[in-house]
């Protein structure tokens, strides 16, 4: 169980974090409210209530989205990868080029078959 | 290993009952698969072969269990030429199974019992195919009759001849298959499917039975085939064997109809006359008595379950006689005649090593004149529009005189009319009944006069006195391709008891049965067949008394006594299912279903509303039942982690 | 830190894993650079090639299985210990490649929907809109099917071979998501189809979250991922229980809920009957010998050590699983609904053979182990319920497949050679003698009860008889009734799903008559190498 002991308290240092922080600053900061401080996002978009077309967001989006997280996952394999790349080798050299290549070939087929077009 | 055990012995402190102990393969004249094979070459030729076999299907069905026969008849003569102790022969056909001590060896048993029930089988089979050629000429889908008799036929052939409990249990099914087909093939008519669905139902209890009892003889002896469990029994526990027997009782219950599984068969009289005395009367009802007394190795070892035989046998016998008595339908008073025969059976077998043999004699002896009279029964519902009721005949002695002729051969063998085949047969049942249980005895000794008494009800109503008949009726002796197997069948139970002459079917049994010293009476055996005969005669009085000399009314008189009622009622059999098995299980199936529904389903009504298109009415729905469904898997995983811990701190 | 060693992988062992992955691979091209017209053909004979391949390969490696150190077991470890190419495992390649092979020529189905496969032409656009209509008249077919449903294999094949968690989740994870997507493509009834495919993938990422947890406990408990050394531990015991409790209880509900057993049942009837009918057989006879393998594997191998924690539990599972299964079949009215709760029994008689013997020592000369009599049955089951399934996929009327099973009405007098197929196939899965049904239960209820796990055949029996008794019902709704309006019509399949129905049946019958050959095999492959 000592194995488990620092995350269990890194878990109560993030939760001690967190609620500090509300907290404080809901005690000493200043609550002036205007129309932008009460949306949800106070990046100057307005969210509507209902997104184009009847509750549904536009099938491009997730493609392009997956797409991203197709990306981000392959980095957090190659920087490893990157850090012990001499001790890997040859052998690191061809797995990881295999993968590179399985990555790329489901996105070539996303790219030949139009899922990039936005229109 | 044996020797060790003869003080576990039966009361009677007789021999060790016999252990199946066949000789060497290849040793019979005929291939015994070959019995089996023309029947269902047959089915498979005319289901197979669809329309184009309906000019000659009924003829090649036929064709094939009379050829059945004319092997069983070559078989039957081979073995009465040999010493006793070599007429047991197995032919094994294939392994089924067969991983080291898990071997199942589908192979045939030839032996007396075997060869007699052959006989019985493609015998009374072949006449009736050879009635219903006639009986069935109108009808479109005669040749798919013809071909559910074949398959029925080569499975009842399959259950009498297998080696082994899994091939019984094989032939067990295929029966019980054929004889559902059967019963509900006219199907146009609800009762007819009901019936069925009813005879299938109640059928299956018997089966959980058997499965059960076979899978207990598995575990008990890791075998199932006849020569290796009779080696072993003599050494299981006392508790072991009873439960078996118990579980083998409750498989015959559910095939021969007996208390308290006996209602499916009143209502299997819905399928055509011709099903009714071929499985229903001579052959498939009989099925419990052969697994009863073939598994004599298990019940020579255990009292318990033998009285639970010999006691359901009697109340049967009772019952029996009793809805006999008060049916109006001619042939659900056979049905209930058949039910009562078969609980003499039942009750011969339950007597241990003294009533095998008679057991099988009135079994065979039965199927004779049952059948007979069954085809009687068809051949006067053929002459009058399919009426069955026998308030409706009356006097029709002149107007088909082959069919009473013969009817009357049937019933003067039920009755027990001295010199007839069901005379010996059923005389030596209550004899051995009284000599080893008076009680049971003397129940016996009242069914004969009952079955006297119904009987001859049957033959008053139907036969004699004034014509009741509606005037657009007319009724007319059926071909001769009916009266023949009639009157053959006429002959049998006439001189059916031949078989008992010098003892002849009990030395003639005595490898599979066994022989024992049966308890002796003080009074000779003459003056049993007297009183026998009286009471008898007594219950012909009686209803000559009755039904004779009065009119009888074509309408049923509603104001009857409680014991017409109740028999009416088939003793309120299905009142009793309903309150024991159907109602539970339904309320079970609702309770579950409804659970299903509200609280984890609901698949139904949001597929229906998304096929009409409401797609958001759907999504809402949708995204409601995958929650309880996710909550189900929660409450699942629960359980599955508290039963991991309780048992694990237990 | 010690330097990194190149493990050494065996090509030729995991050539049928690497066959499969590899055509699926290049099918994803094809659906990139071959033209439209062209692309049917070749991802199907791509497919037919690549099933045969891997069939090809998975015998090679099961004929060259070789003895362990200690004689008694056949096989390897392989992989760096990723990967068990034990009897067992080689079995169900075999199994699963023939399968599969049955699979990809009921995808390629093309006669009975005149024309296009049976699957959503542009499954993006949204039902009943313009662009769903102009895909229909267009012509469209996904052909994606193929490769997505070779990766599926992939995965099941590499599950029930997988030696460590971490293989095993992955392996679960590659079989599930090309099935879920698979669920959503019918091309008739497509909001039934996308709803089970919503509810599928909902539902079983749920259940692969308990099965992560659970194996994040076990790896807490045991500090490696290999089952190896997971049986190690929990036969050293040490450790606390409670992880290795709660890791065994969450893997197990992640593995239940893929085999469809009781209380994580509740997806299977509505995702069998909403897949298309192509995909629920390829599911209900695929998936089965997939997720029963890894089970076994999993609680065989690495929790042996504590059977007797886990074994009430499966007692309990099983006897639910069989009536849940088998008396909510009776109340059902479709014909996928009702295989999809035999299918939920069918699980349960399977976990009562799970019940067996564990070892070769324990068990009488010869005789089936626990495992043996599993692979044994999903054999059977496997290639009944697929023909079944095929059968399914003929009845036709104006508006697609009609599963409704009053719609079957008569179909004896419409069809009497495909009611009589489905008849036949009805009274396997009820078990009735000369079946391979009836030698499938036997082998499970005889291995159970050797292993003392008789009530659990005692109520396995039982069901047995209540199952029958809805199997029947639909043969007595074929041939003993009358059609109602225009009845069923059977559309006339080309000689794919032909094919797949004959073999389906000829293997029940075979099985049913002479499963000796088989039983003898599976008793001679049966234990699991660590």
């Amino acid at each position: 169980m000592e194995l488990y002991t620092p995350i269990l308290a890194l878990m109560v240092l993030a939760l001690g974090f967190a609620v500090f922080s509300v907290v404080v600053s809901s005690l000493t900061g200043p609550a002036r409210y205007n129309r932008a401080k009460l949306d949800s996002y106070e990046c100057g978009i307005e969210p509507t209530p209902q997104a184009h077309g009847g509750g549904r967001i536009p099938v491009k989006y997730y493609t392009v989205a997956m797409t991203f997280i197709i990306f981000d996952v392959e980095i957090m394999f190659l920087v490893p990868w990157a850090i012990y790349f001499d001790e890997l080798a040859l052998f690191g050299f061809l797995a990881m080029l295999l993968f590179l290549v399985n990555i790329t070939i489901a996105y070539v087929y996303e790219f030949k078959r139009g899922g990039l077009d936005w229109d | 290993m044996i020797s060790t055990a003869i003080d576990v012995l039966t009361a009677e402190g007789g021999g060790m009952p016999p252990l199946v102990e066949p000789g060497a393969a290849g040793s019979l004249a005929l291939p015994l698969v070959l019995v089996i094979a023309l029947p269902a070459l047959g089915a498979a030729v005319l289901l197979l072969g669809g329309r184009r076999t309906d000019a000659w299907g009924h003829l090649l069905g036929t064709a094939t269990v009379v050829g059945s026969f004319v092997c069983s008849l070559w078989l039957f003569l081979g073995i009465l030429g040999r010493p006793e102790d070599e007429r047991q022969i197995t032919q094994s056909l294939w392994t089924w199974f067969s991983a080291g001590e898990w071997t199942v060896d589908l192979g045939l048993l030839y032996d007396p019992l075997s060869a007699l029930f052959l006989l019985l089988i493609t015998g009374v089979g072949a006449l009736i195919h050879v009635y219903s050629i006639g009986y069935m000429e109108h009808d479109v889908r005669r040749r798919r009759f013809f071909a559910y008799l074949n398959l029925f036929v080569a499975a009842m052939l399959v259950l009498v001849l297998s080696s082994d409990y899994v091939g019984v249990f094989l032939g067990w099914e295929g029966v019980g298959l054929a004889s559902y087909l059967l019963i509900g093939f006219w199907q146009h008519k609800p009762s007819a499917a009901a019936a069925a669905k009813k005879a299938f139902v109640i059928n299956r209890v018997g089966d959980i039975g058997l499965s059960l009892g076979v899978g207990l003889i598995f575990f008990t002896f890791h075998t199932t085939s006849f020569d290796e469990v009779s080696a072993l029994t003599s050494e299981a526990s006392a508790g072991v064997m009873t439960a078996i027997g118990l579980l083998l009782l409750l498989a015959a219950c559910g095939k021969s109809a007996q208390f308290p599984l006996q209602s499916w068969l009143l209502d299997a009289m819905e399928g055509p006359t011709p099903v009714s005395a071929l499985i229903h009367a001579a052959t498939m009802v009989t099925a419990g008595v052969y697994l009863i007394v073939r598994s004599q190795f298990v019940f020579e070892y255990t009292d318990a379950a033998r009285t639970a035989v010999a006691v359901i046998g009697t109340i049967t016998l009772l019952m029996g006689a009793w809805i006999g008595c008060a049916k109006d339908d001619i042939k659900k008073t056979l049905a209930g005649s058949t039910m009562s025969q078969i609980g003499y059976m039942v009750l011969a077998a339950g007597l241990g090593v003294a009533g095998y043999a008679y057991a099988i004699f009135h079994l065979v002896a039965h199927g004779a004149f049952k059948a007979n009279m069954f085809l009687g029964a068809g051949s006067v519902m053929h002459g009058t529009n399919d009426d069955v009721d026998m308030r409706h005949y009356g006097a029709l002695q002149k107007a088909m005189p082959v069919t009473f002729i013969t009817f009357a051969m049937g019933y003067l063998a039920i009755i027990g009319f001295p010199g007839f085949s069901g005379f010996w047969s059923k005389d030596r049942i209550i004899e051995t009944a009284l000599a080893e249980n008076l009680v049971l005895g003397l129940c016996a000794l009242l069914g004969a006069g009952v079955t006297g008494f119904y009987m001859t009800r049957l033959m008053l109503m139907t036969f004699f006195g004034e014509k009741r008949w509606e005037d657009d009726v007319h009724p007319h002796e059926s071909p001769k391709v009916m009266t023949i197997p009639l009157i053959v069948l006429a002959a049998l139970s006439v001189f059916g008891g031949i078989m008992i002459a010098g003892d002849w079917i009990k030395k003639f049994l005595a490898p599979v049965t066994g022989e024992g010293e049966a308890h002796h009476l003080p009074v000779s055996p003459l003056v049993i067949s007297l009183v026998v005969t009286v009471v008898v005669a007594i219950g012909v009085a009686v209803a000559w008394m009755l039904f004779g000399r009065r009119e009888i009314p074509r309408e049923a008189p509603t104001d009857v006594s409680p014991f017409t009622r109740a028999g009416r009622h088939d003793l309120y059999g299905d009142a009793i299912n309903d309150v024991l098995v159907v109602g539970p299980s339904k309320q079970l199936t609702a309770g579950l279903a409804t659970f299903d529904r509200a609280v984890v389903d609901g698949g139904a009504m949001g597929t229906a509303s998304a096929i009409g298109g409401l797609s958001a009415v759907a999504r809402r729905v949708q995204n409601g039942f995958v929650r309880s469904y996710a909550l189900a898997l929660l409450g699942g995983a629960a359980l599955v982690l508290l039963a991991l811990v309780a048992v694990s701190f237990a | 830190m010690t330097g990194f060693q190149a493990p050494n992988v065996e090509w030729l062992t995991l050539s049928p894993l690497l066959v499969v992955f590899l055509a699926a691979v290049v099918g994803v091209l094809v659906e990139a650079f071959v033209p439209r017209a062209q692309r049917y053909a070749v991802q199907v004979g791509l497919s037919l090639a690549a099933m045969v391949g891997t069939l090809v390969a998975s015998l090679v490696v099961f004929a060259r299985l070789s003895p362990t150190a200690d004689e008694a077991e056949l096989g390897r470890v392989v992989a760096a210990g990723a990967v068990a190419a034990d009897g067992p495992a080689v079995f169900t390649w075999v199994l699963l490649s023939v399968l599969g092979l049955l699979s990809v020529m009921l995808f390629a189905e093309r006669k009975v929907e005149s024309g296009v496969l049976t699957f959503a032409g542009q499954a993006a656009a949204l039902p009943g809109t313009e662009a769903e209509r102009e895909a229909s008249t267009r012509g469209l077919s996904h052909t994606e099917v193929f490769p997505l449903m070779l990766f599926a294999i992939g995965g099941m094949m590499l599950f029930p071979a997988s030696n460590d968690l971490l293989t095993m989740f992955v392996a679960l994870e590659v079989l599930s998501l090309p099935l879920y997507l698979l669920c959503g493509l019918a091309r008739r009834r497509r909001l039934l189809s996308q709803e089970a495919a919503m509810k599928y993938f909902l539902l079983g990422a749920f259940s692969s979250g308990f099965f992560v947890y659970g194996l994040a406990l076990v790896y807490g408990y045991a500090g490696s991922m290999g089952f190896a050394q997971i049986a190690a531990a929990v036969s050293a015991d040490t450790g606390s229980r409670a992880l290795l409790l709660g890791g065994i209880g969450l893997m197990s509900v992640g593995l239940l809920f893929k085999v469809g057993a009781a209380p994580f049942h509740a997806w299977t009837p509505d995702v069998y009957q909403g897949a298309p009918t192509a995909v629920t057989a390829f599911m209900a006879a695929a998936t089965k010998v997939a997720a029963f393998g890894a089970m076994l594997r999993l609680f065989y191998v690495a929790f042996g050590g504590n059977r007797d924690d886990w074994l009430p539990m499966v007692w309990a599972v099983a006897i639910l699983t069989m009536v849940v299964g088998s008396v909510l079949a009776i109340s059902q009215t479709d014909v996928k609904r009702m295989l999809a709760y035999s299918s939920i029994a069918h699980a349960g008689f399977l976990l009562t053979g799970f019940l067996g013997i564990r070892s070769l020592d324990e068990v009488a000369p010869g005789g089936l182990t626990g495992v043996s009599a599993v692979l044994f049955y999903l054999t059977t089951y496997g290639f009944t319920t697929m023909a079944a399934f095929a059968v399914v996929s003929i009845v036709r009327d104006a508006g697609g497949e009609t599963t409704h099973l009053a719609r079957w009405q008569g179909l004896g007098k419409e069809s009497p050679l495909v009611a009589g197929v489905f008849a036949f196939l009805l009274l396997a899965m009820a078990g009735i003698p000369l079946t391979s049904g009836f030698t499938g239960k036997w082998a499970v209820f005889a291995a159970a009860t050797a292993a003392g796990a008789w009530p659990v055949v005692v109520v396995a029996v039982l069901m047995s008889a209540v199952a029958a008794y809805f199997y029947v019902r639909v043969i007595v709704l074929m041939f003993f009734a009358e059609p109602v309006g225009d009845g069923p019509s059977v559309a006339v399949p080309s000689a794919l799903t032909t094919v797949v129905i004959a073999v389906g049946t000829l293997v029940t019958l075979v099985l049913g008559i002479v499963p000796g050959a088989l039983i003898e095999l599976l008793g001679n492959v049966g234990v699991f190498i660590r």
